[in-house]
This record gives structure tokens, sequence and C-alpha cells, in this order.
């Protein structure tokens, strides 16, 4: 006969053996799937470049590392820093960063007109955001390039009423990946903004309005603060997709305005420079994880200071 | 009741709601009401007759279609919210969730431009006013529902605005809260001299704390005047039927004579009631008294109408006893319970209710 405390301790342990045993699924699939090809990218990152791609297996050097921001001299051989890398994660913050701002200036009316129509229109309306992602990521971008090239119709309308006599030149330039990018990311914005700005109880805008608050203010000091959880949602959602962007680039800004995705896939493809691709690709990730940790601390010191 | 010096008056407001469709809401129709300076003034009556939305009228949330609305003579109807000296106590408190108790009590002042030593002593005044002055660091969903109250309370009334607005304040607390709240709000009311208007479904709360009380119906004021007014001398059936319990009388006017008139009823007794001013019925009429306004009493000539003893219902407090009128009818008498013990009467004795002309009253429909 077991003893009342054995059977609770054997029950505890079947317990914990169920636990692991229904979660296992998902922790093979994160492990096989997510960790298990990351370390492999890290792995690469230190091995010694094949002649024709790939690496060569277990030789290991740091020169995927030192590519990341150091150049090697064909002639001498001596080391200068990669101006043309360090522009492009330039290029790549700057637009990301501004891509950012204009999604959130765009969509953060275009939500609150949302969260503002009576329940059954904001469906529709949440509808009509959402349709452009039923759409290849590629056709979109090509739908872009129809507007802002040199005969198309932004230029088209422009010289038709008189405002510009030659068609001005936004194709191929970082311009045009700022309209691309803007456009595919907003409704990465809206949604996550509209989510938050829903649960607003409008009782607290009038309040805000009865104390004297005119509507900047009740902007300024009741709406937005209510909506930062979305802000920093929707912020993050663009931000992190931009960084690491390549259809947009390549379509729009040509093989000139290249960004971080673009400078990876050219090492893994005719650069043929797997180890600086691999290295390349985790210093973006670490450039992500480091704006996130900021972002997110920035935002919610100064979510505590409000009370 | 005398009215000092007006603080708001409506003049023929009417407020029509578009609604989708071609049908639209009439919420306000015609209104007219003057509200004295420092008056404890309460808009009663079931949900929908109109009272919130002229309360959002004077607040700024809406706009009348017709009529004005009247601040110390000046028309307020077309201002902003945020330029009227009127404050608003929401239903459910409204307050910020994203500051502290005392930002929250600040706000009004801070967005008047007030300087920052100045906010801080009214905020610590106001707090010490609705004795709260510990929790002023705490965020608003750290603190109870009758704290919640308070701060809401002193929020509105940290600007001292020239009215202060009251939307069902207690609804949201319970029972012994709301008593106590009661009590409060009339001290608060008498401190600080604002005027109150105050929007309530609740009769008992109306009756107990109002200076003048004001009956809504159907977009319409039916009656206004002091809480006894209301309660013992109702103008229409609607006021009788809403404030208390009332037995209602029909019958024909016989004839009319200073402020009274005698009433033959359908139940073939003859009695005679209280008319209001200048009124002058004739035909069908209905009376009203009280049920604490009549008493029992063994069936006997005096009486002025006589039954059967139906039902006895003790609440404590006092008896209701029902009875059946010879001729038709019921009616229902209170008696407030002695320490003497019970009247004496059983379930079917035949029993007499007795009341006089000045317990009885004619409606005016």
């Amino acid at each position: 006969m077991a003893t009342p405390r054995e059977i609770a301790v054997a029950a505890e342990q079947r317990d914990i053996r169920n636990r692991w045993l229904l979660s296992s699924p998902a922790l093979i699939i994160i492990f096989l799937a997510a960790i298990g090809p990351l370390f492999v990218v890290l792995l690469y990152s230190f091995m010694l470049k094949g002649d024709y791609g790939d690496v060569k297996p277990w030789q290991f050097s740091s020169d995927g590392w030192f590519g990341v921001f150091l150049q090697r001299d064909i002639f001498d051989d001596t080391l200068t820093i990669a101006d043309a890398h360090i522009s492009i994660f330039w290029r790549s913050v700057k637009l990301s960063l501004v891509t950012t701002l204009v999604t959130l200036f765009l969509g953060f009316p275009t939500a609150y007109f949302i969260a503002t129509r009576p329940p059954q229109r904001r469906d529709i309306w949440l509808f009509l955001v959402t349709i452009p992602f039923w759409t290849n990521i590629l056709i979109r971008t090509f739908a872009m390039q129809e507007v802002i090239r040199n005969e198309g119709i932004v230029n088209s309308v422009m010289i038709w009423i008189g405002l510009i006599s030659a068609p001005v030149q936004i194709m191929f330039t970082d311009w045009a990946i700022l309209f691309g990018m803007a456009y595919v990311y907003l409704p990465l914005m809206v949604l996550p903004l509209y989510a938050s700005m829903e649960k607003i109880d409008f009782r607290l805008v009038e309040a805000g309005y009865d104390l004297y608050a005119t509507r900047l203010q009740v902007l300024w000091r009741i709406i937005i603060p209510l909506v930062k959880p979305g802000i920093i949602a929707g912020s993050i959602l663009v931000f992190i997709p931009s960084l690491g962007a390549y259809v947009t680039p390549r379509v729009l800004g040509g093989g000139k305005n290249m960004m971080l995705g673009n400078l990876i896939e050219l090492q893994f493809g005719q650069g043929r420079n797997w180890p600086l691709g691999a290295a390349l690709s985790i210093t973006l990730m670490i450039i992500v994880t480091f704006a996130l940790l900021v972002y997110v601390r920035n935002a919610s010191k100064s979510g505590g200071s409000h009370g | 009741m005398a009215i000092g010096k007006t603080a708001i008056e409506a003049v023929g407001v009417t407020k029509i709601f578009q609604s989708s469709g071609q049908d639209s809401l009439k919420a306000l129709d015609n209104v007219s009401v003057t509200i004295g300076e420092n008056e404890f003034f309460t808009l009663l009556g079931p949900s929908g007759c109109g009272k919130t939305t002229l309360l959002r009228l004077i607040a700024g949330f809406d706009f009348p279609t017709d009529g004005q609305i009247l601040l110390h003579g000046q028309d307020i109807a077309p201002l902003p919210p945020f330029q009227r000296p009127v404050n608003t106590v929401f239903q459910n408190y409204a307050l910020f969730p994203h500051m502290t108790v005392g930002q929250n009590i600040g706000f009004g002042l801070e967005m008047q431009g007030k300087p920052k030593a100045q906010v801080e002593a009214r905020v610590a005044e106001m707090l010490r006013l609705v004795q709260m002055e510990e929790l002023k660091n705490r965020r608003t969903s750290q603190i109870s529902g009758g704290q919640q109250q308070r701060v809401a309370l002193a929020r509105a009334l940290a600007p001292e605005p020239k009215v202060l607005l009251l939307d069902e304040p207690l609804s949201a607390l319970d029972y012994k809260l709301r008593k106590e709240m009661q009590i409060e709000l009339k001290r608060l009311q008498n401190e600080t001299g604002i005027t109150f208007i105050f929007v309530t479904h609740d009769q008992e709360e109306a009756l107990t704390m109002s200076d003048r009380i004001a009956v809504m119906s159907k977009g319409k004021i039916l009656q206004v005047g002091s809480p006894r007014d209301i309660y013992d001398r109702p103008a229409v059936r609607f006021v009788a039927n809403f404030i208390g319990e009332t037995n209602f009388l029909e019958g024909k006017v016989v004839s009319t004579a200073k402020g009274q008139a005698k009433i033959a009823l359908d139940s073939g007794a003859t009695i005679s009631a209280g008319l209001g001013e200048g009124a002058k019925p004739s035909g069908k009429v209905t009376v009203v008294v009280r049920p604490e306004h009549a008493s029992l009493v063994a069936a006997s000539g005096k009486a002025t109408l006589s039954g059967k003893l139906e039902n006895i219902v003790y609440f404590g407090t006092d008896t209701h006893y029902h009875v059946k009128l010879n001729g038709g009818g019921e009616f229902t008498i209170r008696h407030q319970n002695v320490h003497a013990g019970a009247l004496g009467f059983e379930k079917g004795d035949k029993v007499g209710v007795l009341f006089g002309a000045e317990a009885a009253r004619v409606l005016r429909d």
C-alpha cells in the first residue's frame, strides 16, 4: 500500500512528465526551425569561404567577420574601412527609421478614423487596410514602380497639371525605396494602432475637453499616452522588416541603392562569400536586438514617469 | 420655492439626433428650465427621457438643434466644452488611467495654464475636501469604486466651475456606499456653494438630496418643484406614478371652489380633493392619494371610502394594507409600525379608508 505522500509525489512526477511530453512538438519545432539554422549561420560566419560559394568545412577563419566593416586591398593586402558596407548599414537604418516615422504619421490618423467609425463599418475599413496583404509583395512593389517611374502616374499627372515640365527621377533613389517600404508596411502600423485605439474609452476624451483641454492637448495628453502600446508595437513591426527589406530596395532602388538585405543576398549569390554573408546576417540581428532593447526600455520608462 | 440669481437657463431647447436612415430621435422637445445659483437641482426620469442629453448640452458635448442655453445670461450653446466654466462628473468617472490621483485632480487647472505651485496647492486642498490625502500618488486603477468617485468629484470641483454637472454618479456604487455619498455630495455642495445639476433615475436619491427636482419623460419636463411639492402634489399621472407609490381614483368633477374640487368617484363615494394652482378641471379626472396619507379605520359612516381588507404585508418599518374598495378598485394604505403593535385588523374584515381633502390631489391630465 502506497502512503498518501507517495501517491502525491507520483502524481507530481506524472504531471511533470506530461508537461514535457505535451510541449515537445513545439520545442522540437523551435529547435529545428529557429535555433538550429541560426546556429548554422553563426558557425558558417567563422569558417573559411569556399572557392565557388559554400564554406570549407571545419576550417575556421575570422575573415567573414573582418569583412563586415573592413576590406582587404586586392593589390597590397592593406586593410581599410569598408565604406560601401558602412554606407549600406547607414542607409538601412536611416530608411527604416524614416519609414517607421512615415507609417506612424500616416497610420495614426487612419487608425483613429477607423476606431471612431460605428462598429459595423469598422470591419469594412479594416478589411480594406488588409487587402494589400493578399497580394504578393513583388507584385505590390512593381505596382509602386508603375506609380513613381518617369512615365508613371505621379509624373504624368504633375506634368499634365503643369506643376513640372520634365519628369522627376524618383525610381532608383532612396525616395523610391522609402515610398515603397512605407506603402508595403503601412498596414503593419495601422493594425496595432487600431487595436489599442479601439480600446480607448472615448468618455476620457470628453473628460479632457470638459477639463479645459484643447483638441491638441487632448491628443497629446490623453490619446497618445493611451495608444502608446500600439505605437510601440507598430514601430517594432515596421522597423524590423524594413531593416532587412530585400524585394523593395531591389526593385525600386536598383543595383546602386542597396540595403542590408541586398548586401547579404549578394554575398550568398554572386559574391560567393558565405562567411561574410553569415557575419552580416548576425550583425543585422544584433542591431535589431539592440534597437529593440533601447526602444522598449525607453518606452516603458517614459510610460512609468507618467504616473 | 424662491430662486436666487439664475445660474443656468435653458430656453426652448430642442435636440434631434439624426440616426442612420430617415428616422430621427427627438431627445429633447422644447425644454425650458431655470436653475438658480447655489442650487442642488435634479433631473429625474427613466432612461431615455432626455435628462442626460440636457446635461450633455450644458456641458457642451452635444449642441442643441434649437434653443438657447444661458449661463449667467450669456448664451453658451455654441461654445466648445473646453471654453465653458462647467465641469462634469461622469457616470463611470472617466478617470485618466495613465495618471495618478493627484494628476487627475490637477489636470483641469493645468490645462487652464495655472502656475505649478497653485495647481499643487489646489490639488492638496481638493484631496483634503474629499478626505483622500494619502492616496495622491496612487494610480486610479489601484483605488476602490467609492474612492474613484471621490477623485472624479475632486477633479471636477478643482477648477472651481460655475456649475457642476453630475451624470448618475452614484449608480455604480453599492447601496451603503451610495447612501454615504449622497450625504457627502450634499455636504460638498453646501461647502463649495457651486450649483449642482444632478441627473438620476433613482427617485429616492432625488428626493433626499435636491433643492428642486425636474421630472422628465419623453424629452419633456413634466413638473419642476421641491421634493415635497413633487411628492405630495404631483401634477400629472406620470410624476405621481414614477415617484413613490400612489393610489389612483377615477371620478367626475361635481363642483370646484377655493382650490378644491368635489369629485364623484366611479366607485360611488364623493370626496374632496386639492387642485393645482389655477386648475379648473371638469368631466373625468384622476385623483391621487399617497398610501401613507390615508389611514385604516373601522367601517363606519365617518370613513371616506369603504371596502374589505384583502391583504396585510409586513415590511418592518411599516405595514401595507391592501383594501378592495366597494364599487371596484383597490387602495393601499401604509401604516408606520409603532411599539404598541398592529392595528388589530384581520384579513377579510370590513374596513374604512380615511383621508382629508389635503391628502387627495386632482391630476392635470
